[in-house]
């Protein structure tokens, strides 16, 4: 975004949305944030759809859709696999906000890198992430990418330019930070998106690496996915902002808003912030409205929501549904189109579940292994105690 | 600190070898790996025109321009993450640490990003944090802090500490090469003593990470020390030498993995082991080393194996508080009079 180009005026200062505290007119109190992807209104009780304004091609478009369904049935397989105790540790759903991960992540090109949170396995499979690592992964086998080490997506492919999280959050900007500043060393020309979320925005690792990201002008893009809930903290107890979009201004980068769930925005917004950053634009934010349905893992009880909340999301707001009836209504698809992309789908999710499954766990000993290269300090065996 | 940055401002290329004061033996390490390796750059706070607190980055902007000379914004969080990001692109990052003590700003991503990529996902990340650490120079609570206890129980970071300008070069070096991150304490204390100005050599040296070395042999009563307290053990020594007591000297240089082999060696000759280090008492390397023994030397310890220390306070400020809280050569007289007499 340039400084004029898609900054939507109305924000300048006063308006009841973003103008509290501010002075009308008072061109440092602008505040550089773009409005064109904000959600859609239903007030004519229309179901909501998605952006008809796109430059995806139509095979696109159904790649989009098969995105979609993925990330949806690879979590439920994992709720299954959970409730059957084959995953040891949590499971963590992006329910009712797989748009924002599937569409950002889609906007890319293939060298650029992303840097995702747990609720972004969409970003991970349109990476090129299969799901048997994920299944792996979630079932602590010895096939999976970190060997039974870490757990879900903490695991990075440096070829496929995802590199996966830990967990304490915001530590990921300034890694990717870095990663970017590496690539201006290396001479690679690509941009790096960091996905972060209403609460995470909290850190003070989020503010360092989004700082100096900025300064250094680097090709940053933090996708901040506003779902309303951390754990079970509204966003109104993490922040007194009113949208996250509005701490860019803190950082002297621009912003945008954009409809979490409706995935063409979400694919629109960031080619364009991706295009303005490969341009030498510097750091952009956007803010993803979208909702968190489940609750912060499967043993969440959601106590904290209020009641009707997430079925009002459910059957007003789901990105899929959405994008189904944008699908249908413009003709892009037809309804037997879209169940063949979805068995499609459930295939690939039975092989690759079938086999992580015949994955073995890992042997004990293999944990000493990895602290440091082997070849320097040797692996940290359980010493032997009074021997020889 | 106020005398800390005295005369020896040279901006120019440092000599290769030559005599060199402690400071002078890092900057020249680092200098020369940035000669010899285009991957490795420096990342800290006022590292560039500046050239750092302490002057160790003095020139280097100069030389290798701002690309390879990055002044941060006051985010340790930042320097190190960013450290990390540009390590798994491939380079070489030298992360300064203004001084030790903020390494705590920095300890999140340095425990839990750093230490456990290559354990988590095979991706390890070949960083140097390296910064001046260490009490004895009236810089109070702040800006005296030896951090090792803090990351001793943290898998994946090495630690190393020089005590002398030969080994401070040569395990720069060798940290910078190294597959692994390591944190790299310099005490500020020693950075221009001209006690340790020496003669270093002009070729390209290392010196290995994970091994000890003998500051002076004796056969009576190993002191096993690191950092600026090899010189009060050093010192202690040739006091307790009046008295016929014949005394070793262990030099960890690094901290973390330690060198078992090196503190087994020395207390299976000497039968009698002090383990000296200037952090506080309680938590501090010295016991590990005392427990090491414990386990290991125990059928050939002649006399309990006794931690002198730092006590468990703050480092405070005042001349006569702080010679109270540190360790001093009396102090490791005396146990080693007591030790003796066993």
């Amino acid at each position: 975004m340039d400084q004029t180009e898609n900054t939507n005026q109305k924000n300048n200062g006063g308006g009841e949305k973003h103008g509290r505290g501010r002075r009308p007119g008072d061109e440092r109190f602008q505040m550089r944030i773009s409005t064109k992807y904000e959600p859609l209104k239903s007030a004519d009780g229309k179901p909501l759809s998605c952006s008809t304004e796109t430059t995806l091609k139509p095979d696109q478009q159904l790649e989009l859709y098969r995105y979609l369904k993925l990330t949806r049935l690879v979590e439920e397989r994992l709720v299954n696999l959970y409730r059957q105790t084959k995953v040891v540790g949590g499971v963590f759903r992006s329910l009712g906000q797989e748009a924002t991960a599937v569409g950002s992540a889609y906007a890319l090109q293939p060298q650029d890198f992303i840097t995702p949170l747990i609720r972004d396995l969409g970003a991970v499979l349109v990476k090129g992430i299969r799901p048997r690592d994920i299944f792996a992964q979630y079932m602590a086998k010895a096939g999976g990418p970190s060997g039974g080490k870490d757990l879900n997506i903490h695991f990075g492919d440096m070829e496929k330019g995802f590199i996966g999280p830990i967990s304490h959050l915001g530590d990921m900007i300034p890694v990717m930070t870095g990663i970017l500043l590496g690539a201006r060393f290396k001479k690679k020309d690509f941009v790096g998106v960091a996905y972060i979320g209403d609460g995470g925005m909290s850190t003070g690792a989020f503010h360092e690496g989004l700082n100096f990201a900025a300064v250094q002008r680097l090709p940053l893009i933090v996708i901040a996915e506003h779902n309303h809930y951390a754990y079970s903290t509204p966003t109104s107890l993490q922040t007194a902002v009113h949208d996250l979009a509005e701490k860019a201004a803190g950082y002297g980068i621009p912003a945008h808003i954009v409809d979490g769930n409706d995935v063409v925005a979400c694919y629109e917004v960031t080619k364009h912030a991706a295009d303005y950053a490969r341009r030498g634009g510097g750091a952009v934010l956007i803010e993803a409205k979208t909702y968190r349905r489940k609750g912060h893992a499967e043993h969440d009880d959601q106590r904290y929501v209020a009641a009707g909340e997430v079925e009002w999301w459910e059957t007003h707001n789901d990105p899929i549904d959405r994008y189904e009836r944008y699908l249908l209504e413009c003709n892009l698809a037809t309804k037997e189109q879209l169940e063949e992309i979805v068995a499609g789908v459930l295939r690939e999710i039975d092989e690759d579940c079938a086999w992580a499954e015949s994955s073995p766990l890992p042997e004990g000993q293999q944990a000493a292994y990895g602290v440091f290269d082997n070849d320097v300090v040797p692996p940290a065996f359980r010493p032997g105690v009074l021997e020889a | 600190m106020s005398t800390a940055v005295k005369k020896e401002h040279k901006s120019a290329r440092p000599e290769r070898g030559g005599q060199a004061t402690l400071v002078e033996a890092i900057r020249q390490g680092i200098w020369e790996e940035m000669e010899r390796d285009p991957d490795v750059f420096v990342i800290g706070e006022d590292v560039g025109a500046y050239g750092g607190a302490f002057k160790v980055t003095d020139g280097l902007i100069d030389e290798f321009g701002n690309e390879r000379v990055v002044d941060t914004p006051i985010s340790e969080g930042a320097i190190v993450g960013a450290a990390c990001g540009a390590a798994l692109m491939g380079m070489r990052p030298i992360a300064e640490f203004q001084f030790i003590d903020f390494i705590s700003a920095g300890f999140d991503l340095l425990t839990n990003y750093a230490a456990k990529c290559r354990y988590r996902w095979g991706a390890g990340l070949p960083v140097v944090f390296r910064g001046p650490c260490g009490s004895g120079v009236r810089s109070g609570p702040f800006h005296s802090l030896n951090a090792e206890s803090f990351f001793l129980n943290t898998a994946g970071l090495k630690i190393v500490e020089p005590s002398t300008a030969y080994d401070a070069k040569g395990l720069i070096k060798a940290a910078i090469r190294d597959p692994d991150p390591v944190l790299f304490f310099e005490h500020k204390k020693l950075y221009r003593l001209p006690r340790l100005r020496e003669e270093l050599p002009s070729d390209d040296y290392i010196v290995e990470i994970g091994k000890s070395r003998v500051a002076r042999a004796g056969r009576d009563l190993s002191i096993i020390t690191f950092g600026a307290m090899v010189l009060t053990a050093l010192d202690a020594a040739e006091e307790l030498e009046k008295e016929g007591l014949d005394v070793e000297v262990i030099d960890l240089r690094t901290l973390a993995p330690l060198d078992r082999p090196g503190i087994l060696a020395s207390v299976k000759k000497t039968s009698k082991a002090i383990v000296l280090h200037e952090a506080s008492r309680t938590g501090g390397i010295g016991g590990e080393i005392a427990a090491i023994l414990a386990e290991e030397a125990f059928e050939w310890l002649d006399a309990p194996v006794v931690r002198v220390a730092s006590i468990d306070t703050p480092v405070p400020y005042s001349p006569p508080l702080e010679d109270y809280y540190l360790p001093q050569i009396k102090d490791v007289v005396d146990v080693a009079r007591k030790l003796a007499a066993y």
